[in-house]
């Protein structure tokens, strides 16, 4: 009697695994209990035990596929002798997965119950619950979360925002063993990728217990902000490389040219144009660090266009509005920009298309202080670049000693899209044309 | 000496005595102060079980009435009104005593007193007496419920002119009742009164009787209240009452009405407001919105630290079963559980005969929203028991999720649909679908078979209805 073999849960949550190799062919006799093939999870490989013994009639897939949890992978003649207890068709990997009790293993043999319950706890079907409000149970519609009392009960004191749970019984309705195991599911992969967990912060103690409190509510820039960063600090894994740059001939320079432009009336060049020149030379070299990662395809999206964004600091909170192709605007024609839009910026008069776009952000805290600080990458981007003040330091240059003016800059990257090296070579690279100013002249 | 307590409850109906012994009964130090002498509350002395002992009697009643058509004749009944009253005020008695005890049992200090906030720590104590005591507490539950609505134009000062209240009290049977709104405390006295012999006229401003039910839940309802009833004057209003020696004279304006009519007693029940004022709330960081509930959050806290709120004054719906929930969330909130009211289904229920019930989403609801859902219905008239028991206008109906089979609401009317919305409740509040009600045992010949059959309908047939397929 032909029976078919599935894929047997690996691991909670794992979904599909690659198939690295099979050690049966068509016609060869298993045993219950033999490795049939050896599968790749994205954290482990595993080999797979057949349940039962038969003979290898069809196999479904081929090495380097990814296949399915629960899908066909042989089909296999029963002989009569094999053992045909269903029950007995356990996996070799730990196979103890299903949260709520799994499908009942039914004793028609020619219907092997998969032993995984797909009881899909994905990514959150939306990345805006990553910071959803601290009510948990209704949805932007108003939607309830399909849940009973005793689950939305759970999730309230588990800090899970239910919908971003996926339920496992009719009509997707949540049980207190799936929100149990979302957040096991959430713990064991760090809470990073994938969508931020969807925890919602659990509700502040009464602070008036310890002295006068007032409360302001946040407003609209605050609060997109505030869901914006969120969801970038969970979604991105971060890595910030520091590194000093010897500005002083750049600076003096700087200065040299803003006297002049200050008689004709030219837009004053400041450090951040300079560094946006730069960084668009940069990113045009390091194609990588102008890419965004899409979730859904797991493709790198390469822009062909150098748009930057530089974060304002206005009287109602931070603004990022976006200088277009950096690459071919001069450094006279950045600072204009930048001066026209910054100031818009902060009387209230920038338009939300002229903060969209951007593939790459700079923020410079050198006119305030501080000698180093880790941005946070602005999503889909994948670096930003944060500037601090310049301090003077002795040097030794030439084998003397000398003052020069170092600007320390903090570059924060998506560490799944660049690697650690990549990221210091950009960064020595900028380095190098803020550094060797007359470099970064003859590139632009 | 200032008295000092943990927590202070503030009223003793169902919000405020299920608040107080819940936190008693976790340890905490409660003090509960309620303005009249025995606690339950408006519920319990002139509200829900009054009306259902009333309503007990009614139905008794017409039942008696309707065994006629099965072949037993009862003779008139005598009513004797004293008897009656009695019998009402010892159900009421019997539960108050009864609450009284369980405070003693659970060491809630029950304080006979009015209170009024002088800040957000602090309550001062009115006594019958008129002598006055302060209380310091550090945190405090509101549950001081409503108020029948009396407008001044109405309150002429006569005691034909009545509140629920009064009606209530069951001074006399009138000749011919008049029954201002058609809300459900309107509809349920005028069953009362109207099964003990009154002629009882109802006047409701708006298109339809119980505003906020489906219309094919009402309609069988009204169809029978128009055979125990004088007349139901829908569009209609009172344009004014005066009191002559020969009764109340009402005016009437509407359609096909004849006015002026003259009645023996009124009814006014034409809503209820909550009793936010009067009791120092403005001493306190607690807000008031424009209907005059305190704002809450979804934890029972007002604005004020220190302060919760529940029951009728903390907002609509204004049912007993309502504060008793918020009460449970109100003290875990207060012990740090993680609590919320993020209840989806409030029942209503209209004890009238037939009763009226629904719970969820209803069918208006869903249609205002432009939400996309499916309806299905099982006449009783396919119940077998509703059969045996010549109750055969009853229906149920289920307000369904057509993707997720999601049952979002449920509204039954006929005979006991009161205690058969419970299932309803469940089904909507644990995101149960259709299937979970379709495939359950239902015991039979019961009326809760309804039920499962509309579910079935919702697959294709239910076993004792059949649809014609399109
Ligand atoms: C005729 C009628 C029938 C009803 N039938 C039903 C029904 O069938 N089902 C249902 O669910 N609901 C029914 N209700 C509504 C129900 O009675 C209320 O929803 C419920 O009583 C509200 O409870 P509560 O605890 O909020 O306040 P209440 O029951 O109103 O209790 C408040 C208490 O606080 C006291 N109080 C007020 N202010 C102060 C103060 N400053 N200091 C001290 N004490 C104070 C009052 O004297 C009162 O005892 C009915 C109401 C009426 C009038």
């Amino acid at each position: 009697m032909a029976r078919e073999f599935l894929v047997p849960a690996i691991d909670e949550g794992v979904e599909s695994v690659d198939l690295a190799s099979l050690t049966v062919a068509v016609g060869d006799v298993v045993e219950a209990g033999a490795v049939v093939a050896e599968v790749e999870t994205d954290k482990a490989a595993a080999d797979i035990e057949i349940g039962f013994g038969g003979t290898v009639t069809k196999i479904h897939a081929a090495p380097g596929d990814s296949i399915k949890v629960g899908s066909v992978l042989l089909t296999l003649e029963e002989s009569a002798a094999a053992e045909t207890t269903p029950a007995a068709a356990a996996p070799a990997a730990p196979a103890e997965v299903a949260p709520a009790p799994a499908p009942a293993a039914s004793a028609a043999p020619d219907s092997e119950v998969p032993v995984a319950k797909p009881v899909a706890v994905a990514a959150p079907a939306r990345t805006a619950a990553v910071v959803a409000a601290p009510s948990s149970a209704e949805s932007d519609d108003g939607t309830p979360a399909p849940a009973g009392p005793a689950t939305r009960r759970l999730a309230r004191q588990l800090g899970v925002d239910l919908h971003g749970v996926s339920g496992s019984a009719a009509g997707g309705r949540i049980t207190q063993e799936d929100v149990k195991f979302y957040v096991k599911s959430v713990m064991e992969r760090g809470g990073a990728s994938g969508g931020g967990g969807g925890y919602t912060p659990p509700p502040l103690p009464d602070f008036s217990k310890w002295g006068e409190t007032e409360r302001v509510p946040m407003n609209k820039i605050g609060r997109s902000a505030a869901a914006n960063l969120s969801m970038c600090w969970n979604v991105i894994p971060h890595v910030t490389q520091h590194d000093l740059v010897d500005i002083t001939e750049l600076e003096a320079a700087r200065r040299r040219v803003a006297e002049i432009a200050k008689k004709t009336g030219a837009p004053k060049v400041t450090m951040t144009a300079i560094a946006m020149k730069a960084a668009a030379i940069c990113l045009k070299e390091f194609p990588k660090f102008n890419s965004a990662l899409d979730p859904q395809t797991n493709e790198l999206v390469y822009r062909k266009y150098f748009h930057i964004g530089c974060a304002v600091d206005t009287p109602n909170g931070l603004l990022v509005p976006v200088i277009r192709d950096c690459d071919q605007k001069s450094i006279s024609e950045i600072a204009a920009a930048l001066t026209d839009v910054a100031g818009r910026a902060r009387d209230g008069g920038v338009k939300l298309s002229e903060m969209q776009g951007s593939c790459f952000t700079i923020t410079n805290l050198g006119g305030i202080g501080g000698t180093a600080f880790t941005p946070i990458v602005n999503y889909p981007e994948v670096g930003i670049l944060g500037m601090s003040r310049g301090r003077t330091e002795l040097k030794i240059v030439d084998g003397e000693i000398d003052e020069r003016l170092m600007l320390p800059l903090s570059l924060s990257y998506d560490h799944r899209v660049v690697n650690g090296a990549d990221a210091a070579r950009f960064i020595v690279r900028l380095g190098q044309l803020l550094s060797e100013y007359f470099q970064l002249a003859v590139e632009s | 000496m200032a008295l000092s307590t943990d927590l202070v409850v503030i009223g003793a109906g169902p919000g405020g005595y299920p608040a107080a012994f819940h936190a008693a009964d976790h340890g905490m130090d409660v003090t509960l102060v309620n303005e009249e002498s025995a606690p339950g509350g408006v519920c319990l002395h002139r509200g829900c079980i009054p009306s259902k002992a009333l309503l007990h009697v009614a139905k008794l009643l017409h039942e008696a009435q309707d065994a006629e058509q099965w072949g037993v004749t009862f003779a008139k009944p005598k009513i004797d009104l004293d008897k009656l009253r009695d019998f009402k005020n010892g159900v009421i008695s019997g539960l108050t005593g009864g609450i009284g005890q369980l405070c003693k049992a659970r060491g809630v200090k029950l304080v006979q007193a009015r209170g009024e906030f002088i800040d957000s720590n602090t309550l001062r104590l009115k006594k019958p007496d008129g002598s006055a005591d302060e209380l310091k507490f550090k945190h405090a539950i509101v549950a001081t419920g409503s108020t029948p609505v009396m407008p001044p134009f109405f309150d002429l000062g006569d005691d034909r002119v009545m509140d629920s209240t009064g009606a209530l009290a069951l001074a006399d049977v009138p000749k011919k009742l008049l029954v201002v709104g058609g809300g459900y405390i309107g509809l349920e006295m005028g069953s009362v009164y109207s099964a003990l012999g009154s002629e009882v006229t109802v006047v409701e401003m708006l298109a339809g009787l119980l505003p906020g039910a489906d219309r094919d839940l009402v309609r069988p309802l009204a169809t029978r209240l128009k055979e125990h009833f004088k007349a139901i004057h829908l569009k209609t209003k009172v344009a004014s009452l005066k009191a002559t020696s020969g009764g109340i004279v009402a005016e009437l304006e509407g359609e096909d009405v004849e006015s002026p009519q003259t009645f023996d007693r009124v009814l006014i029940s034409i809503g209820r407001r909550p009793n936010s004022r009067g009791c120092g709330l403005e001493n306190t960081a607690a807000q008031i919105d424009d209907k005059g509930f305190i704002k809450i959050d979804k934890n029972q806290r007002t604005a004020d630290p220190n302060i919760l709120a529940i029951g009728d004054v903390a907002g609509e719906p204004m049912l007993a079963h309502k504060a008793t929930r918020e009460a449970k969330v109100a003290v875990e909130t207060l012990l740090g559980q993680p609590a919320e009211f993020d209840n989806i289904a409030i029942p209503a229920v209209v004890f009238t005969d037939p009763e009226l019930a629904w719970c969820g989403l209803t069918e208006s609801e869903a249609k205002a929203a432009g939400r996309n859902v499916t309806v299905v219905r099982f006449p009783w008239a396919a119940s077998g028991r509703a059969q045996a028991i010549s109750r055969t206008e009853g229906l149920t109906k289920l307000i369904i999720d057509p993707e997720t089979e999601r049952v979002l609401g449920v509204g039954i009317v006929g005979a006991g649909a009161g205690e058969m919305i419970a299932e309803g409740v469940i089904a909507v509040e644990t995101a149960a679908v259709a299937r979970d009600l379709a495939d359950s045992i239902h015991a039979h010949p019961t009326l809760s078979e309804t039920i499962m059959e509309a579910a079935e309908g919702f697959y294709g047939q239910a076993t004792h209805s059949f649809r014609p397929k399109k």
